[in-house]
């Protein structure tokens, strides 16, 4: 049987994507100025809301805290999970994590979760299955890697039973079932579940949750293993690639599907 | 020269294109050797050969499969020392992709993901943002870990094919301790058609589809395309979520892109918007698809697919 769960969600703080993107200074690195807690890390805040829930919430002394790493904006992404449910919110910022590579950000974020782990380490990891910026995919894998735990990545669904983790993951030809003993790292995908947005009872509930902020002296990080110097990956050059432009627009009048076939002949794409 | 070890993950009976790619792309960066994971057919070995792989690498335990990537990267590691490797090139697939993320931590290794082409100094180039940069990026550590997406170059047999001898290498013990198992495995069916990933015409639907995918096969089937889809159609459950194209599907850069009843979300202009040709068919002229089309077509689908499908085949006659 499992007792309290400790889950600990990685949140990222990331452009809003309904905006124009774009890298800048120095390093091509993510202008973060109109940015929102990434929406497929809400995905795994739900699946973390709905594991404690079932088996009695807080009030039965399970916990989910929410992490994020990031500047300053990104205490948002925290509050927002604290509105959306989270119990507790972790912020770790530190100027020198400017333009961590994914190897640098699983460092630093490796790190916290052994600093949230010392008195009693976390049952679960749970991250999305990208940022919605980097959309590399490569922290939650990374974090398996360095924290030497069972990595259950891309989950669709997920089952807990007396510390025993059961998920499905889906691939381009088969689909698995991938079990693992707890503690284990744990990425979900959008189909997982149907996150929840929060609402006036959440958001007031949220002023009196606590944010602690966390910096690289705190987790016992060296500031040249992070950032850009401590990156093993440099972006040397970044141009936006022109903006498609709208070509030919007809209305059908009984023989677009013609037209498109000579649009394909013209084009030698037939 | 430098060393650049292609890891091929399950062969099966005949190598992909994509992993033919990945051996021509190594070749023009250095000396070409293979690690491959499961069995090696004759067919495989000698397409290996003919593609100038100079050593093979195969792992000391037969069990790799059963577990979920750690163990896999455990393996790679190991065959990259056993190669004396100084870059590693794997495909773009989600698998791929989190065994390189793992070894890049064992080897202390940069890993840059998504690469559509690489330079002979080992510089490599993709997109990002959904495809609104291109950029360049190179790893600043001894092992560079890339992967590399299908249809990036032309595969070439080398010039004089190679004999290559196999090595296995040992997997630690150790390699399986904290990973998860893999304890069933359903098989997906089979489309016939072309993989969406390395399709050179796609044509995908979305909730204009209405349940009714069969006016998109027939113009797919026409044209030799791949059959792909919006979220919206996928979480319909009309089609299967593995044909499902945007940020939280795949990524398709194809010669041809038809969308069919797709209003242009921009999480689904993520996964097609570098695509050469773009046509879109939508009966609201205000649909945002229209913005990045440069064949649209204002009208319906059930009309116009079916009349595209009879005239391609009456030309061919
Ligand atoms: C976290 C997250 C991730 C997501 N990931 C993806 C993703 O990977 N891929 C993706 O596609 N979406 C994704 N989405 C969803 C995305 O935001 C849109 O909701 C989705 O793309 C809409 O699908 P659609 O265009 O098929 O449907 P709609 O937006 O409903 O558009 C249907 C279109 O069909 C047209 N139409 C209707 N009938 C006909 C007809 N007979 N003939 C011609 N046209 C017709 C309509 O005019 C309309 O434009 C994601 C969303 C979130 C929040
Ligand atoms: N800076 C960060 N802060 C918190 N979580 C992160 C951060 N970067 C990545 N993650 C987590 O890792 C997941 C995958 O991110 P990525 O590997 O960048 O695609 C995200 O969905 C987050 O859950």
């Amino acid at each position: 049987m499992e007792e309290t769960l400790k889950i600990i969600v990685l949140v990222k703080h990331v452009p809003d994507a309904q905006f124009d993107r774009h890298l800048t200074g120095e390093g091509n690195t993510t202008d973060r100025s109109e940015s929102i807690l990434s929406e497929l890390d809400e995905y795994a805040l739900e699946a973390a809301l709905q594991l404690i829930e079932a088996r009695g919430g807080e009030a039965a002394g399970h916990r989910v805290i929410a992490l994020s790493m990031g500047p300053a904006g990104a205490v948002n992404a925290v509050k927002k999970s604290l509105q959306i449910g989270a119990s507790e919110g972790v912020h770790l910022s530190d100027d020198a994590l400017a333009g961590s590579d994914a190897a640098a950000t699983s460092l630093a974020l490796a790190a916290a979760i052994r600093h949230l782990g010392a008195d009693t380490p976390a049952d679960l990891i749970i991250t999305g299955m990208a940022s919605t910026d980097g959309e590399t995919s490569l922290v939650p894998a990374q974090l398996a890697e360095r924290l030497n735990l069972p990595q259950v990545t891309f989950a669709s669904a997920l089952e807990l039973d007396g510390g025993k983790l059961s998920a499905r993951r889906d691939g381009d030809t088969h689909a698995d079932t991938v079990e693992a003993a707890l503690p284990a790292l744990v990425s979900v995908t959008d189909q997982i579940n149907d996150p929840r947005y929060p609402n006036f009872k959440g958001i007031m509930a949220a002023k009196k949750k606590t944010i602690t902020t966390l910096s690289l002296a705190d987790i016992g990080v060296d500031p040249a293993q992070v950032g850009r110097s401590g990156s093993w990956t440099a972006v040397e050059t970044a141009e936006p690639r022109p903006a498609r432009t709208a070509g030919t627009i007809i209305t059908d009048e009984g023989d677009a599907g013609i037209k498109l076939v000579e649009f394909l002949a013209a084009q030698k794409l037939l | 020269m430098a060393k650049v070890l292609v890891f091929i993950d399950n062969p099966g009976q005949a190598l992909k294109k994509a992993s033919l790619e990945l051996l021509t792309i190594a070749r023009s960066l250095g000396e070409p050797a293979v690690a491959f994971n499961g069995e090696l057919h004759g067919g495989v070995a000698e397409a290996l050969a003919a593609y100038g792989a100079q050593a093979l690498y195969r792992p000391s335990a037969a069990d790799l499969d059963d577990y979920l990537v750690g163990p896999k990267a455990a393996y790679l590691a190991a065959a990259v020392q056993a190669a004396g490797a100084t870059i590693v090139l794997t495909e773009n697939s989600a698998e791929a992709k989190e065994i390189a993320a793992r070894l890049g931590i064992r080897l202390g290794a940069g890993v840059i993901t998504d690469v559509v082409a690489v330079e002979p100094g080992g510089t490599a180039h993709k997109s990002v943002l959904a495809g609104s940069y291109t950029t360049t990026a190179n790893a600043t550590t001894p092992v560079a870990v890339l992967t590399v997406k299908p249809n990036s170059i032309t595969p070439e047999p080398a010039v004089t094919g190679t004999a290559p001898a196999t090595v296995t290498v040992d997997v630690p013990e150790t390699a399986v301790a904290a990973s998860a198992r893999i304890t069933s495995r359903t098989e997906k069916a089979a489309s016939g058609r072309p993989d969406l990933g390395e399709a050179r015409i796609v044509v995908a639907g979305g909730r204009g589809v209405d349940g009714n995918f069969g006016p998109l096969e027939d113009l797919a089937d026409a044209l030799g395309a791949a059959v792909g889809a919006s979220r919206a159609a996928t979480d319909a459950g009309w089609i299967g979520h593995d044909a499902q194209i945007g940020q939280t599907g795949k990524t398709v850069a194809p010669q041809l892109y038809i969308s069919a009843g797709i209003s242009g979300a921009i999480q689904q202009k993520a996964g097609m918007q570098t695509a050469k040709v773009i046509v879109a068919v939508n009966k609201d002229a205000e649909s945002p698809i229209f913005e990045i089309a440069d064949f649209g077509i204002v009208g319906d689908l059930f009309k116009v697919l079916p009349q595209a499908t009879e005239e391609i085949k009456k030309r061919r006659g």
